[in-house]
């Protein structure tokens, strides 16, 4: 019964989404108010069926409802509850309920947090929004029905797959659809200014919170989602150039171009045209990046069972989404009237730049992913582009964009002046050389790279400081710096720390892969490692052998750590749990292999030394905190009704 | 300079740099590519000798060996046609399997025996890789034709 209302509460979502697509569009064109103000209620109802549908999927799942072919597919009796939660979008039709859900949400924000817009743009958002989510559960019902029963019953079900079975993976999906269907909001707001052929500074004001808030999630999702390879794959990697990861990396390089056009947008009015196409383009590789995570083109974790009928579908709509907004493009792009002019060296100027590094940067990991799949497609063989094709190339990429990350927010807009540039940055400039080549001196080994991302990161390390210094001259107080200034410079410090994680475990990590038998030990970057054999350990849906390794330095005993070497119960699928001291300056990871004798006395045993890998996820982290703190700028609440007089308003806050 | 000059000389300084990085990006995309070959392809020599490239098929029965470090291993991967010996030295991905498929990454050694620097792991036991589905396929293609 309640998977049936499940179903039925999609379709009304379904016909919900429809009105709010069709009708709200077409009074925005004419002028009528009424069928505008369809738009809300369609909006929020769809989302209380969205969510409805969604609360019926969970419900079979936590009450282990194998009747219904999902359930049976993607979960198990013996599976601990909150996993069984999270196999609700564990699963291809789960994962795409989500979707919708997610979307729901969006467009009920959008309705709720835009009593200031005009009418007719928030009919048009409202509307574009509609047609996206038509698209989706259209895409459900029709190929992909999170309901369909299984009759007979099987007794129990075939478990969630195990690598999935950990808490990096409870809040992942959430976090990067949130950013994923975010974006949406922003292709909305493109569209519709678009449509309406209004698109000012206020357009990119009203928009700029949203792709803000979006890219946060994004940025949070991605983090989590390398996290958690880091930890459960067992092979201590924290991103590896797959396909997967490239599909939501793309839509965020895309966003962050974005953020920064609106920002000129928004300030100076200047590079309008630029902006839309950034915020289609970002959309569009996020739809991109489902296409190919969810049609099975890839094969990965995500790639559930292979239906031609979804892969063509989902293609079909992407065809007709980015193809539709890039013909409406073509045809109004051209009457907007570009304002704000600047000169060659100007914050503008420097912006721009930063666009077209990261776009450059964006079109090297698109050719990357996409190329083996066409040249599949077309029958040509099969190759694959590994991390060493993205490494040479992303990584000179990001010089260029992290020194005018550190030039950028100190220029002035429209006209700056080089010499007073220098001027103002010419010790930070000295600083961050040397510093470059001294510090890998004092580690083990002089590695180029390390040079550069030490530089890198001390380089915009400074800047930020010498950003605040010179807001807080003449007198100023802190607390007169607004919100939107914190969060940049809380997600460029992001980058700081992020580069400096990445330069250290990438140049200093230490790995070894060891045959240990009881009593065995090894040494790794000053580290003693001890086998001390194996245990039976019996878990919720798994047995395993499980490990103890006893690290210690100089003699003296550390901790104790406890890999796993997992048998899932249902599956019968093998997997290695790692065990992993974490700690802010370096991480001890133990990894167990597999049994090299009979009575599994002696182990294969993988060992690493991570240095400052968690400053990867800490820099992430600042970044996400940074751009909620510049979406919630005051700006953004008190907008286009009247300008408040902002000396009271600094007083007030 | 006049401003309409250094507009146009920041335009090529750009379109400059833009092209320096396309030329980088396919210059590294050429070298980095990894081709994949079946063992039929590499028994007919296709497979080059001087770069890295990928070999897929199943992981022949009772072929695993391995050495007394404990971490060489000695496999055999075939497409049913034509089979090659493999050698890898690590921790194998956990769903490495006699019998099921596999894909592996590595240099030719001179004495015929491919040097694995990489073992692909897959994420769910039913899954075949799509390289190795691809090898077994034109494997009975080839063998059907041989009994035509």
């Amino acid at each position: 019964m309640i998977p049936e209302l499940g179903h039925f509460a999609l379709i009304v979502a379904l016909l919900l989404a429809l009105t709010q697509a069709v009708l709200p569009l077409i009074g925005a064109q004419r002028g009528n108010l009424t069928l505008m103000s369809v738009a809300r209620p369609a909006a929020q109802g769809q989302f209380v069926f969205a969510a409805l549908a969604f609360g019926c999927l969970a419900y079979s799942f936590m009450v282990n409802d194998f009747t219904v072919e999902n359930v049976a597919r993607n979960s198990f009796s013996q599976l601990p509850e909150v996993y069984r939660l999270t196999a609700t979008w564990g699963s291809h039709e789960g994962s795409l309920l989500l979707w919708v859900l997610i979307l729901g949400f969006w467009t009920t924000a959008v309705s709720v947090f835009s009593r200031h817009l005009p009418d007719d743009m928030v009919a048009r958002v409202l509307g574009v929004m509609g047609i996206i989510s038509v698209g989706f559960l259209a895409f459900l019902l029709t190929t992909s029905n999170p309901f369909d029963r299984l009759l007979p019953a099987p007794i129990d079900g075939r478990d969630m797959n195990p690598l999935l079975q950990d808490w990096g993976m409870i809040i992942h999906p959430p976090m990067l659809y949130m950013g994923y269907v975010g974006f949406a909001v922003a292709f909305a707001f493109a569209i519709a200014a678009l449509l309406s052929g209004r698109l000012d500074a206020a357009w990119a004001r009203w928009s700029r919170p949203w792709t803000t808030v979006a890219w946060a999630f994004l940025t949070l999702g991605i983090a989590l989602g390398s996290w958690w390879a880091y930890r459960e794959l067992g092979w201590g990697g924290w991103w590896f150039w797959d396909p997967t990861e490239n599909a939501s990396f793309m839509p965020w390089i895309a966003g962050t171009a974005l953020i920064h056009s609106l920002a000129v947008t928004e300030k100076r009015g200047a590079f309008k045209a630029w902006t839309v196409l950034l915020a289609l383009t970002a959309f569009s590789l996020s739809l991109l990046g489902t296409f190919l995570v969810r049609s099975g083109v890839l094969s990965s974790v995500h790639a559930f069972a292979t239906d031609p009928a979804r892969g063509a579908f989902i293609l079909g709509f992407l065809v007709l989404v980015i193809g539709g907004s890039l013909v409406l493009y073509a045809w109004r792009a051209p009457k907007m009237l570009s304002g704000g002019g600047f000169t060659w060296f100007s914050r503008e100027a420097l912006l721009l730049g930063n666009n077209v590094v990261l776009l450059a940067a964006l079109g090297a990991v698109l050719l990357g992913t996409l190329y083996p799949l066409l040249i599949d497609a077309l029958g040509m063989g099969k190759i694959s582009v590994g991390p060493p094709y993205f490494n040479a190339v992303f990584v000179p990429l990001m010089a260029p964009a992290l020194f005018l990350m550190g030039v950028g927010p100190l220029a002035r807009w429209k006209e700056a002046s080089l010499p007073d540039m220098v001027s103002r940055l010419k010790w930070a400039l000295v600083i961050s050389v040397a510093t470059g080549i001294l510090l890998p001196l004092t580690l083990d080994g002089f590695k180029p790279w390390a040079v550069f991302g030490f530089a890198m990161s001390m380089w915009i390390l400074l800047t930020v400081l010498i950003g605040f210094r010179e807001r807080l001259k003449n007198g100023a107080r802190w607390s007169s710096l607004t919100r939107s200034f914190w969060g940049m410079q809380l997600a460029h410090l992001g980058m700081a720390v992020g580069v400096a994680g990445i330069t250290v475990v990438a140049n200093y990590q230490e790995e070894r892969d060891v045959r240990m038998n009881i009593g065995d030990h090894t040494e790794l970057a000053g580290y003693t490692f001890t086998f001390q054999g194996t245990t039976e350990h019996e878990g919720p849906n798994y047995r395993a052998a499980r490990g103890t390794v006893e690290v210690g330095k100089n003699g003296k005993k550390l901790y104790e750590l406890h890999p796993e070497k997992r048998i899932y119960n249902a599956s019968g699928m093998p997997m290695t749990e790692a065990s992993i001291q974490p700690a802010l300056f370096d991480d001890i990871y133990v990894a167990l292999g597999e049994p090299l004798d009979e009575a599994a006395t002696i182990w294969a045993v993988r060992v690493f030394h991570k240095p400052f890998i968690n400053w990867l996820w800490l820099g992430a982290l600042l970044m996400v905190i940074g751009g909620f703190l510049a979406a919630a700028d005051r700006r953004y609440r008190i907008a286009v009704k009247a300008p408040a007089p902002t000396g009271a308003a600094a007083q007030g806050a | 300079m006049k401003s309409r000059h250094k507009k146009l000389l920041v335009i090529l300084l750009g379109l400059s740099g833009l092209g320096i990085a396309t030329a980088l990006i396919l210059n590294a995309f050429q070298s980095n590519l990894v081709f994949f070959y079946s063992p039929s392809e590499v028994a007919e020599g296709k497979a080059p000798l001087d770069r890295a490239f990928r070999i897929g098929g199943l992981v022949e029965d009772g072929s695993v060996q391995r050495d007394a470090d404990g971490l060489t291993v000695r496999f055999v991967v075939t497409d049913t046609a034509k089979s090659m010996p493999v050698v890898y030295k690590g921790i194998l991905p956990d769903l490495f399997k006699e019998g099921k498929g596999v894909v592996a990454e590595g240099k030719m050694g001179a004495d015929g025996l491919f040097n694995s620097s990489q073992v692909l792991a897959k994420h769910d036991e039913n899954y075949m890789p799509p390289e190795a589905a691809h090898a077994l396929e034109q494997a009975a293609k080839a063998q059907q034709t041989l009994a035509q």
